[in-house]
């Protein structure tokens, strides 16, 4: 998408600090020690494979689950004794649209403005549904909107009442691109008006939207920073071949694949994306398989999905 | 906005828990339908022959035919004499609330009419509200006394002297044994045991299973906020089925109503509240619409079978009636037979309203105790 965004000044308290976070379910350590930091107006991207505790982990941090074990601060509120004014101050978007199918978009927008005690109602209602632009069906049932429409209700439900820090747990699962990219639009603008923002996901394109990252896999927080820092800490060396047709690339990517220092083959379309580790000798590799059989080798940039894929290999399994 | 009930956010759950109620549109036509449905069905009663009823005496002379009549009476195995020598205001007072269910009266002139062979009387009051209870012990009455009698004249009394002693049965409160004055104010209690606990199990869970319990959490309501919103919106309903249901009992049974409505209207509020609240404890207890269903069910089948509703209270065995005690639907069928029968007045009823109210206090506090505030 866009360029990567410049993350605003540090400096003031964090709007997220938690130190040790862990979380077992029947013996398995589901979040296993995590510490993460998040900045006020920051928006944060948080990223790894499904069932990585991503979830659990943001619904320990609005106070939902309670940690076994670590401490932490939420808008500076104590994660395990302040559970109610975090509730208060912090928006969360469930990954499953979770407001009322049965009650209508004005019912359901109605129900959280009562929640959180914002007066008139009525007002704050026609307001959101002004910015829906959603006013003419303000009655439809909720559960008839398309998946882009409730993903749009219910962040705008969640932001009602202005909170000072949104949790977003894989918002744009299963939405079309042109609403994903207005969703984003969307989260830009309120990270500008000063919400700081926590948002899982699995798209790269996504990831790259975010002021930081946090990568999480099996449980770990494996890399952090901004795309260019997590990037770089992986330290992947990347080679693109191509020049060969459809059989003979398979063929390479066959025989790629297992040879010293080479940790990854993606097929991207008619090229090939090698990455590894060590550079010596992947470059090694690269050259004699690939530059033997005939292609052309050049060195190329490591995408943020090479290291990735690099991390999810690398974190220790614990789910055995 | 602080405290742990704010009216605010309560209006807010009452508002959305009403709406979803009114869509749902199968659960509320059952709302509706199953009072119908039972009062058709139970329609026919249930009768048996229970034992050992208690029963008051009120004899200003104890002479020997006195005697001869209670130890005859006892005989019988319908009759247990537990409050002997009671005066005629105490006696009434013991059978209105229901703590006998006969009076036997033997005037002070009963011994010298025997004597005189003067038509001698006494005087048989049975609680007939339920008249499976009384039929049996009044049936056997009138040979036996006679036989008791003459055993104790001895050789002195005329052979077969036809009208000799005369036994009075006054049936009280329900003179002509009808069946339905007994089941259809049960059947009030039932149906509103049935439909409010059934509908309040699933409060909790219907909200899990739809994945809306985490927002809910996530938002700033409270456990007592919740819990009022969901049960609240339920005294409605009951309102609702109760005038159905009494409206019938005028109507297709011709009940007679003779207490005091309020007291009923009270009795109804304290009962529906007790159940709205056993329900949502069900719900906090449960993970799923099936598992409430099974604890509603567990509930429910000896509510009907061992308060009072199905089988007469007193001729059930001592364990069963002990876990009767234990059931709010026995109490309320106590209060509701009493009002609507016998025009029972509060101090008469004070037992099962305070029964009740104990009821409500020990769910409430038990939901709120197993409510949990986060998804752990």
């Amino acid at each position: 998408m866009s360029a990567v965004p410049v993350p605003p000044p540090q400096g003031t308290a964090p709007a997220i600090d938690v130190r040790g976070l862990v979380k077992s379910y029947g013996g398995r350590r589901v979040v296993d020690d995590v510490t993460m930091q998040v900045a006020r107006g920051e928006i944060a991207g948080f990223l790894g494979p499904n069932g990585s505790g991503k979830t659990t982990t943001i619904r320990v941090m609005c106070g939902l689950l309670t940690p076994d074990a670590g401490t932490g601060e939420v808008l500076g509120h104590d994660l395990r004794r302040d559970a109610r004014r975090i509730r208060r101050e912090v928006g969360y978007m469930t990954q499953r649209f979770s407001f009322y199918e049965d009650l209508s978009i004005a019912e359901n927008l109605a129900f959280v403005a009562g929640l959180y005690g914002l007066t008139p109602v009525r007002k704050y209602v026609d307001e959101t549904l002004a910015d829906l632009g959603l006013t003419s069906r303000r009655d439809q049932l909720a559960g008839s909107l398309s998946g882009g429409w409730k993903q749009r209700l219910a962040l705008a439900a969640c932001i009602m009442h202005d909170p000072k820090l949104l949790l977003l747990d894989e918002p744009t699962a299963g939405v079309d691109p042109k609403a994903r990219r207005e969703f984003w639009d969307e989260i830009h603008r309120l990270a500008a008006g000063g919400m700081t923002v926590l948002v899982s996901t699995h798209y790269m394109d996504e990831a790259e939207r975010c002021h930081r990252i946090n990568y999480i896999s099996y449980g770990r927080l494996v890399a952090r920073g901004t795309v260019a820092e997590v990037v770089k800490g992986a330290g992947l060396t990347t080679f693109v071949v191509e020049g060969l047709d459809g059989a003979a690339m398979i063929d390479l990517d066959e025989r790629l694949r297992g040879a010293p220092g080479v940790e990854q083959v993606a097929p991207f379309g008619s090229v090939l994306h090698v990455v590894g580790r060590d550079a010596g000798a992947l470059k090694a590799s690269v050259t004699r398989i690939a530059g033997g059989a005939g292609a052309r080798v050049t060195p190329a940039e490591t995408s943020l999905e090479d290291a990735f894929i690099h991390f999810m290999g690398g974190a220790k399994d614990n789910m055995a | 906005m602080n405290g742990i009930l704010s009216l605010r956010r309560l209006r807010a759950m009452l508002v959305k828990e009403t709406i979803q109620m009114r869509r749902d549109r199968v659960t509320f036509a059952m709302m509706l339908g199953i009072p119908l449905i039972l009062l058709v069905l139970f329609g026919f009663a249930i009768n048996t022959d229970p034992k050992h009823l208690p029963a008051a005496l009120v004899a200003p002379t104890q002479d020997r035919y006195t005697r001869a009549i209670v130890t005859a009476l006892e005989m019988t195995g319908y009759y247990h004499f537990t409050k002997v020598g009671v005066s005629e205001a105490e006696a009434e007072r013991l059978i209105s609330d229901g703590t006998v269910s006969f009076v036997v009266t033997i005037p002070s002139d009963f011994g010298r009419r025997v004597a005189r062979g003067d038509h001698p009387q006494i005087l048989i009051e049975a609680d007939a509200t339920d008249p499976a209870v009384a039929s049996g012990a009044v049936s056997t009455l009138g040979t036996v006394a006679a036989q008791a009698l003459r055993r104790e004249q001895g050789a002195s009394a005329p052979a077969d002297q036809p009208g000799a002693l005369q036994v009075v049965v006054h049936k009280r409160y329900n003179p002509e044994g009808v069946t339905q004055y007994n089941i259809v104010p049960g059947l009030l209690g039932v149906i509103l045991q049935m439909t409010m606990v059934m509908m309040t199990s699933m409060a909790l869970t219907r909200e899990t299973e739809r994945g809306t319990m985490e927002n809910l959490l996530a938002m700033p309501v409270t456990p007592l906020e919740i819990m009022l919103g969901k049960v609240l919106p339920f005294l409605m309903v009951g309102a609702v089925q109760m005038a159905v249901i009494l409206f019938a009992a005028k109507i297709l049974f011709h009940v007679p109503f003779v207490g005091a409505m309020w007291l009923l209207l009270l009795g109804v509020l304290l009962f529906v509240l007790a159940l709205v609240l056993l329900g949502y404890t069900i719900s906090t207890l449960s993970r799923n619409q099936m598992q409430a269903m099974q604890l509603a069910f567990f509930f429910f089948l000896p509510s009907i079978l061992l308060s009072g509703f199905m089988f007469p209270f007193r001729g059930m065995p001592g364990w069963a009636q002990a876990v009767g005690e234990v059931l709010p639907l026995t109490h309320f069928l106590r209060l509701v037979r009493a009002v609507m029968l016998k025009g029972a007045d509060l101090t008469t009823v004070q037992p099962q309203i305070g029964a009740l109210t104990a009821f409500v206090v020990v769910f409430a506090l038990l939901a709120l105790s197993r409510f949990r505030r986060t998804l752990d």
